[in-house]
């Protein structure tokens, strides 16, 4: 046996975001310009961008000022001169999916942007080529929505009733 | 299913159009001003002028091909549109998803024990390093900290592993610039590396071998041996190809200069890896944001300076032998101890432990049926892959599955970077070109 292990997080610790604060929560109006800022503070690298369906789990720990909506996108930018990190994640409602697309201060986004787009349905304004990237042109639905519906094959087993 | 889902005009129509190039004359300026004008953008006043784009070409004197999908040296299914002017490139559009397996989608319904039997697919060429990245993600969200033997195995097959991917990249490479030779010998020696894995996982490809918590098993014996006759003949070898195509006149002239991109342009694009650093950028995570143990080894990072293919070539080679240094410090220093945390919460508990302990077979039975429940919370972690920034997003909610996995796969944005590259080159340098961006389809569909 080795040594004995460190103590693990438990479900009632603090959520790990809170910890680490590198994290900033700007509202949907100011999310361009909050990134703007953030790409002349030497941010010069967007490297990743999704978005993440919180349907079911709507009740996760946000920063008390951020109204959670059901879906989030998350920014990842880097300063390579710097050597720091920054997350922005930003609320975007249901009834309205629509952000601002990033495409202007980071033309490297557009792969993102269209991937998040075609696989939970956020729609950038401004940019240059909103297509589905991964699905089909005519694929309707988000696939990463979690009211998708991904459907199943039946296992068949000798004498077992019909698909349910 | 949730009350959300009938009748709330959720599943729209959604066709957006076509994912196509258009043809010359339904494209606006602008669009066509776009491959450079975008990046070019950044430096107030680059823009380029209408002299720079001929956007007053008629679309009567070109012509746009489909290269692939199903074309030998698109590695995979990457379908390119092209308008081309004789031989030249116009312009250029990639066109992905054909490889698309919704692997995002699944990874929500694996448990995180599950999970890197998921992720290890993603990045066929290398696969251990997207079971790191994983593995790296669940452990931050769960809070435990690996035994050092655990820390140091991984970094010993992760740089094995840019070994056997970057041996892969020179064969293909070759074959693209007509090397057979080149081909062969990248296989040959790649061959060596893979059978260790072999010997070590239990197969060549698609580990499942580094897990949450440890790796899977132990590194076999006499390990030390095998992996000190792989430095040797590799380093060795590598010399060969310094010989065969480095100093070859033939291969200079077909790379040199061709398919260039500034440093401007490739941060602007998101580019990591070896595109990134052959523009003179030093960034390497193994160095700028150690995971691992990285900080404890030393080794340099490679950078090019003009940003052509010759560099891309010259980088991964010399990476090659940066790896093998540090896998000969990994010898030195891999010290004794667990591959794995002894929580059984996390990992299983030995087998021996089953026939003696009741409780280790409870442990046993609920992490195979139900998995490891994982706090809450939301993490990024990114390792430095073969290709570049290989990013993971894991949300939790507290159960025992991600409630959303999202890979960021360093050949996914890359890509873009094609068409910049492209530009203005001739159709049979596109070949090479492509091939020096290394995309791995696997990886870019996921």
């Amino acid at each position: 046996m080795g040594a004995r292990a460190p103590r693990r997080r438990a479900p009632g610790d603090a959520p790990l975001t809170a910890v680490e604060g590198a994290a900033t929560f700007p509202s949907r109006r100011d999310y361009h310009d909050a990134v703007s800022r953030l790409r002349d503070e030497g941010f010069e690298m967007c490297l990743d961008l999704c978005a993440v369906d919180y349907l079911s789990h709507f009740g996760r720990r946000l920063p008390p000022e951020v109204s959670p909506e059901r879906f989030e996108v998350v920014v990842q930018l880097v300063s390579v001169s710097g050597r720091r990190r920054v997350q922005v994640r930003v609320q975007v409602p249901e009834s309205d999916p629509v952000l601002a697309s990033l495409w202007d201060l980071y033309p490297g986004v557009e792969a993102m942007e269209r991937e998040a787009f075609d696989m939970v349905g956020i729609r950038f304004a401004g940019h240059p080529d909103l297509t589905r990237i991964l699905m089909p042109e005519d694929w309707e639905g988000h696939p990463l929505r979690k009211d998708y519906g991904v459907g199943r094959v039946p296992v068949q087993f000798k004498d077992a009733p019909g698909p349910r | 299913m949730s009350e959300h889902d009938m009748g709330s005009g959720l599943v729209q129509e959604t066709y957006e159009g076509s994912q196509e190039l258009a043809d010359r004359a339904q494209t606006s300026p602008e669009e066509l001003r776009r491959e450079r004008g975008a990046v070019l953008r950044l430096p107030e006043g680059g823009a380029p002028g209408s002299s720079d784009v001929d956007v007053e070409r008629t679309g009567d004197d070109s012509m746009i091909i489909n290269l692939g999908p199903q074309h030998p040296s698109t590695h995979g299914v990457l379908r390119l549109m092209m308008e081309l002017d004789g031989e030249t490139v116009l312009r250029t559009k990639p066109i992905i998803g054909y490889l698309h397996t919704g692997m995002e989608k699944t990874g929500e319904e694996l448990t995180y024990q599950q999970g890197a039997t998921n992720v290890t697919r993603m990045d066929y060429l290398a696969p251990l390093s997207n079971e790191l990245v994983f593995a790296l993600a669940t452990e931050k969200l769960l809070g435990v900290e690996l035994p050092p033997r655990a820390v140091w195995i991984r970094m010993l097959l992760a740089e094995l592993q840019r070994v056997s991917s970057h041996l892969m990249w020179l064969a293909t490479n070759g074959m693209d610039l007509g090397s057979t030779t080149m081909m062969i010998f990248g296989f040959r020696e790649r061959e060596m590396v893979l059978a260790f894995f072999e010997k070590t996982t239990g197969v060549r490809m698609n580990h499942n071998f580094i897990r949450p918590g440890g790796t899977a098993a132990d590194l076999p014996d006499g390990w030390e041996d095998d992996v000190e006759v792989i430095c040797e003949t590799v380093l060795r070898r590598l010399e060969t190809y310094d010989e065969l195509l480095t100093g070859q006149p033939i291969f200079r002239e077909r790379t040199e200069g061709v398919g260039a991109i500034t440093a401007e342009e490739a941060m602007a694009l998101s580019v990591t890896g070896p595109i990134l650093r052959s523009t003179g950028v030093a960034w390497d995570l193994r160095r700028d944001m150690p995971y691992l143990a990285y900080d404890e080894v030393d080794f340099d990072v490679v950078v090019g300076t003009y940003g052509d293919n010759f560099d891309r070539y010259a980088i991964r080679l010399n990476e090659v032998r940066e790896s093998i240094r540090i896998i000969y410090q990994v010898l030195d220093k891999m010290p004794a101890g667990d591959y794995r945390v002894q929580d059984k919460k996390v990992t299983p508990p030995p087998r021996a432990r089953i026939d003696e302990s009741m409780e280790a077979l409870i442990h046993h039975f609920k992490i195979f049926t139900e998995g490891f429940k994982v706090p809450e919370g939301e993490v990024y972690v990114a390792v430095e892959s073969p290709r570049g920034e290989l990013g993971c997003y894991l949300v939790s909610d507290g159960t025992a599955k991600p409630y959303r996995l999202h890979v960021r796969a360093p050949s996914f944005v890359n890509l873009q970077a094609l068409p910049v590259m492209l530009r203005g080159g001739l159709v049979a340098d596109a070949v090479a070109t492509i091939s020096s961006v290394d995309p791995v389809m696997g990886e870019v569909d996921r």
